[in-house]
């Protein structure tokens, strides 16, 4: 006993114990105590998340499957859409209630996203601005983005329960890092000479951010968007040990009955909600130049409708002109 | 162009005193060039400070285009930059049509910028995601104009530099000398009464810059904008200023007419740049000519006949042609009296930038 707390000059570690890992389980206790103040809060996202899970399931497969096709399309043109047609037609086959886990597993990545988003932009576009604030953020993102999130698990559940809401805050604290960063980064990267073209026509800060800073960001900011779906998508499993419902769960129950086959179901649906979320939010990320400087509304399925709607009216004026 | 004033109230733009010293240490830095008189480099190595601009002090009368000339790193785009206060003054005072620009608030320096002050840059800086309208537009948009009035002035602009059917097109879908021409427009957009062009045509090619300036001073002569108009071409601050500043090391070396630097120049640095430019365009036949009375002294009385006769208002390039054409020298009248003679010897030093006529009666003694 008195050889171990010996302390030895050269070995200072094993013999100084500051009881870090006792006073920290202390997060725990105090998680404990709160949940009453925290329940209205979850209350309110939980409804949430159940409204978008509703949303998706009530949609008839084949409808939403159209959807999902016709939004790809007009994001990121016509063989991106029968792509996401055929990978989710190969998604609906691959197990009976496939289709029903996986817009299950797609409401708890939107709602991460969504709330990824607000949260994320505001704080991108301030350490996009402020050298200090990104200097203090930077370790916290990096903290974020590799701490095990076994880690952090214990507390969520302890302050939250287990359920959609802990499962969508420990996605949130994985996949939240690349948004901030990348906005930070598109914030950066605005060539100054436009923004001072910009104050010396007299815009104010707002409108330095609004009409010139956040439009010429926007490429990098969907790209920092896609990646946080795709980070969302690969916390599924961990977050289905919380209770979260849906292709990650599958894949959980499988690991823990060692049935391989359904390991891979599961595992292949979420691969296939990844490329078509990937592949949207990609097309999305094109810049003005790279579109050929049309609308987004100006191609696609919107545009073809549109066409077809307008073009009543052309031809009216060209008989006139004809006539004439 | 018009009236020059360079003291008096009428000034648009009052410069006094200005300076800018760049770096943490600025103010520590100013303090110490007032009470104990440091130089650039002494601030740069006591303070790690850049001494941007040096005491320059100076006016625009409305109307006139003043040119600042300078070599890169002289200073002259920071000190354009504080007329607009886009950069703030270490010390010193800046008035735009009397008012102190420094001593604006927040709201009424956007409106300055938004309304009487236009500005072109050097590398167009033109937004990449608004068509040309848009951009032509942008000053009326933060002031939150209606939609169509700024059309229309847009519009006007655009036709006003001849870009009529690229008002929708985007800015990288034009070449360099359109796309600075969509500058141009953006800055004369909402008829602002002072121009800031920063190097405007440095970026272009010989011809297109020809072009642009050709046709900024055609639109300058019909609109009489004051004009700020920065350049490291002394050509081009000869063939566009009305006065003309030198820029070196942050300081106004000499400030005058294009004459008066061309034939007097402050001292070295001035005389070098000033070495190599034609002088064809800038001396005057009055300024090279030899009295008449001198003249008949020297030669015997003349029979001006059938020599050629100039005004003394006119520049050696005319002389030239008339010289060309003739044995004999120009004779220079005024109202039908002649008032001197430019012979070929006269003549050719003049191109050399020898105008004094002192050194052609002392020649005559």
């Amino acid at each position: 006993m008195a050889n171990e707390t010996a302390f030895n000059i050269l070995d200072p570690f094993s013999s100084v114990d500051l009881g870090i890992a006792d006073k920290t389980d202390g997060i725990k206790q105090w998680a404990i105590s709160n949940r009453d103040l925290i329940q209205p809060i979850k209350r309110f996202f939980n409804e949430m998340i159940v409204g978008i899970d509703n949303a998706l399931n009530t949609m008839p497969p084949l409808v939403m499957l159209l959807i999902l096709a016709l939004i790809a399309w007009q994001a990121a043109g016509p063989r991106v859409g029968i792509l996401v047609a055929t990978s989710l037609t190969f998604l609906g086959f691959l197990a009976p209630n496939a289709w029903e886990l996986a817009m299950t597993t797609l409401a708890i990545v939107v709602s991460a996203v969504i709330l990824c988003f607000l949260i994320g932009l505001p704080l991108g576009i301030f350490s996009g601005k402020n050298d200090r604030f990104e200097a203090v953020m930077r370790p916290i993102l990096d903290t974020m983005q590799t701490i095990p999130a076994f880690v952090y698990l214990v507390p969520v559940v302890m302050l939250i329960g287990i359920g959609n809401v802990s499962g969508v805050i420990v996605t949130i604290i994985f996949s939240l890092p690349p948004l901030i960063r990348l906005t930070s980064l598109g914030i950066r990267g605005v060539n100054p000479s436009v923004v001072e073209a910009a104050r010396a026509f007299g815009a104010s800060p707002a409108q330095v951010l609004f009409k010139v800073e956040l439009p010429l960001a926007t490429p990098t900011i969907l790209a920092g968007v896609n990646q946080t779906i795709m980070l969302s998508l690969s916390m599924v499993v961990i977050a289905s040990m919380i209770a979260v419902k849906g292709l990650g769960n599958e894949v959980l129950r499988a690991m823990g009955r060692l049935d391989a086959g359904k390991a891979i179901v599961g595992g292949l649906g979420i691969v296939i909600l990844a490329i078509v979320l990937d592949r949207i939010t990609q097309g999305m990320g094109q810049s003005g130049r790279e579109r050929g400087h049309r609308h987004w509304w100006q191609g696609g399925p919107i545009g073809a409708v549109l066409r077809l709607l307008s073009k009543p009216n052309q031809t009216a004026t060209g008989d006139l002109k004809s006539e004439t | 162009m018009t009236d020059r004033d360079p003291s008096g109230e009428s000034a648009v733009i009052d410069c006094r005193n200005l300076w800018k010293i760049f770096g943490k240490r600025a103010d520590e830095a100013m303090k110490a060039v007032r009470e104990q008189g440091l130089g650039k480099l002494e601030v740069r190595d006591a303070f790690g400070c850049v001494v941007g601009v040096q005491d320059a002090s100076f006016t625009v009368a409305r109307g006139e285009i003043f040119c600042i000339m300078g070599l890169s790193g002289s200073g002259k785009s920071t000190l354009i930059r504080h007329i607009n206060r886009l950069i703030e003054p270490t010390s010193g005072q800046l008035f735009i049509e009397g008012q102190d620009v420094n001593a604006l608030s927040a709201r009424d320096l956007r409106g300055l910028r938004a309304e009487k002050i236009g500005m072109v840059f050097q590398n167009m800086a033109l937004m990449p995601h608004r068509t040309v309208l848009e951009n032509v537009s942008f000053s009326q948009e933060v002031r939150s104009h209606d939609a169509r009035a700024r059309r229309e002035t847009a519009l006007r602009a655009i036709d006003a530099v001849d870009l009529n059917g690229w008002d929708q097109k985007y800015p990288d879908e034009l070449s360099g000398g359109m796309q600075q021409r969509v500058g141009l427009a953006r800055a004369i957009a909402a008829d602002p009464s002072i121009l800031l062009m920063d190097e405007p045509f440095s970026a272009l090619d010989p011809l297109i810059r020809r072009q642009l300036q050709d046709k900024f001073m055609s639109l300058s002569a019909n609109m009489k904008k004051t004009t700020l108009f920065i350049t490291h071409d002394l050509d081009e601050a000869i063939r566009i200023g009305d006065r003309i500043a030198i820029m070196k090391d942050g300081q106004l070396v000499q400030v005058g007419t294009p004459e008066d630097i061309v034939t007097n120049p402050a001292d070295d640095y001035v005389a070098d740049f000033v070495a190599g430019i034609s002088k064809l365009e800038l001396i005057s036949a009055g300024k090279i000519m030899e009295p008449i009375a001198a003249f008949e002294q020297r030669r015997g009385p003349i029979d001006l006949s059938d020599w050629p006769e100039a005004h003394p208002d006119q520049p050696l390039d005319y002389l030239v042609d008339l010289s060309i054409a003739t044995q004999h020298p120009v004779v220079v009248k005024v109202d039908g009296k002649p008032l001197g003679i430019v012979t070929k010897n006269a003549l050719l030093r003049g191109i050399k930038g020898e105008t004094p006529g002192e050194d052609i009666a002392r020649a005559a003694q």
